[in-house]
């Protein structure tokens, strides 16, 4: 819940600017951008992602870092993964 | 590329170099306590095990920032009371679903019958909320200020849509409180903190200068790499070598020193410190949680059913609160790894993999006797 995971911003949905949906690890979902306002992300630059909302922008090899991080931590990743593939925001 | 950074991260030279220039600026004879926020730190300090490339004369000392673990008994019960109302569908996310509260865990009342269901994103229990016209959709709000913004946004979403039937039973606390309260406590002596990570992506850094101002001591905000705790324990030591106590920005690629503005507004807008609030281990803590605000009282499931709101003192064996203050290390509580697991824990800190019994239980390699030395003295 506290690590965050790191998504690609893929596409905005038209008319919902707080809404994008992203790509993590090959699952794509839709997130809240909306706490971005100051900072908006483009299509294809990374976000860290904090149940369903994201947090901060960050760069790709950051992205790479936490991935591979998480990767680690084993089932609870996984978990978080299912959770995330579960979730039907929009 | 990717892999090139990731290895950088993690380059064993690397960690060994700067264990090497930590090492240099221990003074001889001292010993130090450095106490780690945030439970994403433990557990990359445990998956590592960069106890073993310390100096003995440093010890790493676990905090209370696992929202998990901090939730007394007490408020799993008025879930539980919540939950059990007959037209409502609690939910909340995965890591509350295992604590035990006096009465079970909500994986054990979900089994009793119990319409308790697990979402990833507050969001997700609004959207079974506007399914279920007909059900009172309560949302359990656990968390530290980097989910806070979240049920933040989800209130102001219900409350433009008019979603009359989502509620959410906040149980929002803050960092800055806590960590004041362990300084204020006389079991333990500190050195120097590394500050969270993605809370201060929200909160900034300015809110520890009370630490280094009135406290004297060095705060260092770390990224969650095993490198990154290395340069900011270097950090650290190199300030309290020189006589220093500041605030410094380890993980400024990710943490701006002024944190997410918008953030802090929305979670101003829908939220307001409780007086007091009970944390696991620590007692009563005041201005430490958030309720919702009483402009939105309507949204607020603590007023809208009433909770029981009594106060459940924790299983006698369980030793959680030393643990979350640093006093006890995860193996010297005496239910470790017996009684107590990840498979059925009996404390909190074993539920959440951010929680230091459950990271070490996971992870156990560090040598346990030269730490268990070191903490004591
Ligand atoms: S072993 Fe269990 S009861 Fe003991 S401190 Fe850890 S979580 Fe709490």
């Amino acid at each position: 819940m506290c690590l965050g995971i790191p998504g690609e911003v893929i596409e905005f949905l038209p008319g919902q600017p707080d809404l994008a949906k992203v790509d993590v690890s090959g699952v794509r979902r839709v997130i809240n951008v909306g706490l971005l306002a100051d900072d908006v992300p483009e299509p294809g630059e990374w976000v860290l992602i904090h149940v369903g909302f994201a947090l901060s922008k960050i760069d790709e090899d950051e992205a790479a870092a936490a991935l591979e991080l998480l990767e680690g931590i084993g089932q609870a990743y996984d978990d978080e993964l299912a959770a995330l593939a579960e979730s039907r925001i929009e | 590329m990717f892999m090139r950074f990731v290895d950088e991260f993690r380059d064993g030279g690397k960690a060994r170099a700067l264990a090497a220039k930590i090492s240099a600026l221990c003074e001889p004879g001292r010993q130090y306590k450095l106490m780690e926020v945030c439970g994403g730190h433990t557990h990359t300090i445990y998956k590592h095990g960069l106890e073993d490339y310390l100096p003995e004369q440093i010890t790493m000392v676990h905090g209370p920032g696992c929202p998990v673990c901090v939730i007394p008994m007490g408020r799993i019960d008025d879930a539980m009371a919540l939950a059990a109302e007959p037209d409502v569908i609690m939910t909340s996310f995965g890591d509350m679903m295992r604590v035990p509260g006096s009465n079970g865990s909500f994986f054990d009342a979900k089994a009793r019958g119990t319409d308790i269901r697990m979402v990833y994103s507050p969001l997700d229990s609004l959207k079974i909320a506007r399914q279920n016209p007909g059900r009172r959709v309560v949302f359990m709000a656990i968390g530290f200020e980097t989910t806070a913004p979240s049920t933040a946004m989800t209130l102001l979403r219900a409350a433009q849509a008019g979603i009359g039937n989502f509620s959410v039973f906040c149980n929002h606390v803050t960092i800055v409180p806590a960590i004041k309260a362990i300084l204020d406590s006389p079991d333990l002596r500190l050195d120097g903190f590394i500050g969270p990570g993605h809370v201060s992506a929200v909160i900034g850094c300015r809110p520890y200068e009370f630490i280094a101002r009135d406290y004297g001591k060095p705060v260092v905000v770390a990224g969650f790499e095993p490198l990154d705790l290395l340069q900011s324990i270097y950090l650290l030591m190199a300030q309290l070598r020189g006589g220093e106590s500041k605030v410094a920005n380890q993980y400024s690629r990710v943490v701006p020193w002024d944190g997410n503005a918008t953030a802090l507004k929305v979670i101003g807008q829908t939220m307001e410190l409780r007086p007091y609030f009970e944390w696991r281990g620590l007692g009563f803590i005041s201005h430490s949680a958030l309720k919702v605000r009483a402009e939105y009282s309507g949204y607020d499931a603590e007023l809208l059913f009433g909770v029981p709101g009594v106060r459940v003192a924790d299983p006698k064996a369980c030793q959680c609160g030393e643990v979350l203050k640093g006093v006890l290390k995860p193996w010297e509580c005496k239910i470790f790894g017996t009684a107590c697991t990840p498979e059925s824990p009996i404390g909190t800190c074993m539920v959440s993999q951010e929680g230091a019994c459950a990271a070490y239980y996971n992870y156990g390699r560090i040598r346990r006797t030269r730490v268990k030395e070191a903490s004591r003295s």
